[in-house]
């Protein structure tokens, strides 16, 4: 799918009367207003247009070759974007920046597959092939003090938040200088430096993290009274948990408390081999959001710059005080739920009708047509990230596996928390404990 | 949380209403409403936020209106609140305490009537901690709001009208010590919360009977105080567990386990243990008096161990 050389980005919005309008105290100088703001006029033919999906079942379950075609519905606060005067959408640093991180996103799933089969990493391994547009989009618009906050599939957000690919692959091998020192695993990925919040392995339960940040942010604003206090957090999560009670409660929560915090939908239509629109009454999960007084917004997930449009706003009207935002991302897992998943269920059309959607093809192509980078730059930055991924396997691969003397250490923060022995001494305090062999 | 501005308090009819049993009571015109934080129900999303607050550096407390509504919010303490601290390598702490009134009280029905600490004793990474007196509960919740590790406190409701004389100044308890209550040399008496009273209730009528029991609130439901507990049971050679948990999986059949294990030899008589029946708490109140531990059982009780 090429995007077009004028502007791209088509995005859906909807919006009740009640919301407040963009406070004097705007933060970034860009002209980033309320979002009733205008967005681009959309100029990609509407055979390729998003959110339009062939699905595949009927209400009763059973699957069929009939295609039912299924729209989300437009509302009238759809408004359209003027162009910047220069008719950049995009400057040539900021388009290599982005490409870079999805490269090596793709780069280090890619190699994560490799090393599976080869038995270097166990478990659960669920990879982010094809949805990268989302967490360049999102992420790489935040500062290194706010918080991201994902699920298992998070391989990738922590990457694009800064974790360097030696800390990440090194979990994955399950080795002692993994970013978790080898505790976390694949699911569960930590960087008290990068702020990346985990990481979880149940759906939904990283949600309410999320929104405790965002709560420790107005915490810190109103009654600490800090004034730099403005770190936003992006909590990432799939369609299967917009079903759960844990969304639904943090809408709440986030919204009635105006928390700094995005919602971002990633809405690859599958949870494991369960259609969304088999789980869903509602399937439109952007319509929640006013439902509990947000802006919900539906964008194209497959595109990065249309991402990175949505994305500029909600943070900035996070970090402006104007509180949460949902956003739903269309997009597209290229491999299966995980390395264990046979991937049966999804049909081939569909699967091939995202491959052409590949949002590092339109990045590139996009790029070229734009004159905003050369195929011999771009390949440069992939044989950069290619020897970064080989680094950070031949790192991997090198560290030692974490010590028996290990296992005890981060039960808990104060290792008091063991109790007194028989002997009266705490048990932390014996041999026993350091060398991890203690029975506690 | 005069002393430290990170300390808030999280959970239902907190703020505004001082709390269901008025133990935040005139704290939110104080200390605002954000720090006295009236939350919407939703158990498991606000202990997770407060889980999350925590690991961005608040030291949020959560109280469970009655503590059987933590039940709600099972998957955030099992799963985020004792596990993040190990998975994320040692990364972020959670010091939060989750407290909130618990057990059998006048009649509230059975699922009013719950007793949590069998549930969460196994989740690595928690504390726990019950107290049973004004004393020892402020300095229980000192101790516990300074721990740098997650701690769940559990209350009683038919414990907050006792009136005691406490210290002026300051005091924090410790978090991982038993209690010595009453020092004896015939017999252990193991207990905790409520049960504290009515052992010593009990133990009036054995010391008019001749007994002279030692009795010990163990205070740290998890860890167990096995110094406190051993030195007692060297002492008398003989132990009744006396709780208000269910006898299945609960508190006393942790507690046998762990005193068989390390002081067998001192042992005189197999570790008697009363607990609660595994009924659901009736609301009749005869019948709801006979699913907990009365004063009598344990006078019984000690009278038969007495006797190895």
């Amino acid at each position: 799918m090429a995007m077009a050389t004028a502007a791209v980005a088509s995005v859906r919005l909807a919006t009740t009367n009640a919301l407040p309008r963009a406070t004097q105290r705007s933060r970034d100088n860009e002209a980033c207003s309320a979002l009733n703001s205008a967005f681009f006029k959309n100029s990609i033919p509407s055979s390729s247009r998003s959110s339009r999906k062939n699905l595949k079942t009927l209400n009763d379950g059973s699957r069929k070759g009939i295609c039912v075609r299924v729209k989300a519905s437009t509302s009238d606060m759809v408004k359209e974007k003027a162009l910047p005067a220069d008719g950049q959408l995009i400057s040539r640093h900021e388009g290599l920046d982005l490409y870079e991180d999805m490269i090596l996103g793709r780069a280090f799933e890619d190699m994560c597959a490799q090393m599976y089969y080869r038995g270097k990493m166990f478990g659960f391994v669920h990879l982010y092939n094809g949805q990268e547009a989302v967490s360049t989009g999102f992420i790489k618009g935040l500062k290194k003090a706010d918080y991201v906050c994902s699920t298992y599939r998070d391989h990738v957000h922590a990457l694009s938040k800064g974790v360097p690919a030696r800390q990440v692959m090194s979990e994955l091998f399950g080795k002692a200088t993994g970013c978790c020192r080898g505790q976390g695993g694949s699911m569960h990925m930590f960087s008290k430096e990068h702020n990346v919040l985990g990481g979880f392995a149940f759906i939904g339960e990283g949600i309410p993290v999320a929104t405790g940040a965002a709560f420790t942010t107005k915490y810190r604003r109103e009654v600490l009274k800090d004034d730099s206090a403005d770190e936003v957090t992006i909590a990432f999560f799939g369609d299967g948990t917009c079903n759960n009670g844990q969304f639904f409660e943090c809408l709440n929560m986030a919204a009635l408390w105006k928390l700094p915090i995005v919602f971002v939908v990633e809405n690859n239509l599958w949870a494991i081999g369960m259609s969304h629109y088999r789980a869903t009454s509602v399937p439109e999960i952007w319509k929640k959001g006013p439902a509990f007084g947000m802006p919900g917004i539906h964008v194209d997930g497959m595109d990065v710059l249309k991402v990175r449009e949505v994305a500029k706003e909600a943070i900035a009207r996070a970090r402006r005080g104007d509180g949460p935002t949902l956003v739903e991302c269309e997009t597209y897992r290229f491999r299966g739920h995980s390395l264990a998943d046979p991937d049966e269920l999804r049909k081939p059309a569909e699967k091939a009708h995202y491959a052409a959607r590949d949002p590092i093809a339109a990045l590139k192509n996009y790029l070229l047509e734009n004159r905003l980078a050369t195929e011999k730059e771009l390949s440069a930055i992939e044989e950069t990230i290619n020897e970064l991924i080989e680094d950070a396997v031949e790192f991997a691969e090198a560290s030692p596996l974490p010590p028996h003397s290990q296992l005890l250490e981060n039960v808990f923060a104060d290792p008091k928390g063991f109790g007194i022995g028989p002997d009266g001494r705490y048990r932390c305090e014996g041999p026993g404990f350091t060398a991890g062999t203690a029975q506690v | 949380m005069e002393r430290d501005p990170t300390v808030c308090v999280i959970g239902e009819d907190v703020g505004h209403y001082g709390g269901s049993y008025k133990v935040t009571k005139g704290m939110a015109e104080k200390f605002g409403d954000l720090r006295l934080l009236d939350t919407p129900i939703a158990e498991n999303s606000f202990t997770g936020m407060a889980i999350g607050a925590a690991m961005t550096g608040l030291r949020p407390i959560v109280e469970g209106m009655n503590m059987g509504f933590l039940l709600l919010a099972f998957n955030q303490i099992a799963n985020n609140c004792g596990m993040l601290h190990y998975t994320s390598g040692g990364q972020f702490t959670i010091p939060i305490v989750i407290r909130g009134p618990g057990g059998v009280g006048k009649q509230l029905g059975a699922e009013h009537s719950q007793r949590l600490e069998s549930y969460f004793q196994s989740v690595p990474g928690l504390q726990m901690v019950a107290c049973s007196t004004p004393y020892n509960a402020k300095g229980l919740m000192k101790a516990a709001i300074r721990s740098e590790n997650p701690v769940i406190l559990f209350e009683h409701v038919l414990l907050y009208n006792l009136k005691e004389r406490i210290p002026d100044e300051e005091y924090v308890l410790c978090l991982e010590e038993a209690e010595l209550v009453r020092p004896g040399q015939d017999i252990t008496i193991l207990t905790y919360s409520r049960m504290r009273h009515h052992v010593l209730q009990a133990v009036k009528t054995l010391v008019s009977k001749g007994y002279d029991p030692e009795v010990i609130d163990i205070r740290s439901l998890k860890p167990f105080d096995l110094f406190a507990i051993g030195n007692s049971v060297k002492k008398t050679h003989k132990v009744l567990i006396v709780e208000e948990c269910m006898r299945t999986g609960g508190i006393g059949a942790s507690l046998r386990a762990a005193i068989m294990e390390n002081f067998f030899d001192e042992l005189d008589a197999p570790i008697g243990c009363l607990s609660s029946q595994d009924v659901p708490t009736p609301y009749a109140g005869p019948l709801e008096d006979l699913t907990v531990v009365q004063p009598p059982q344990i006078v019984f009780a000690v009278e038969q161990l007495c006797k190895h």
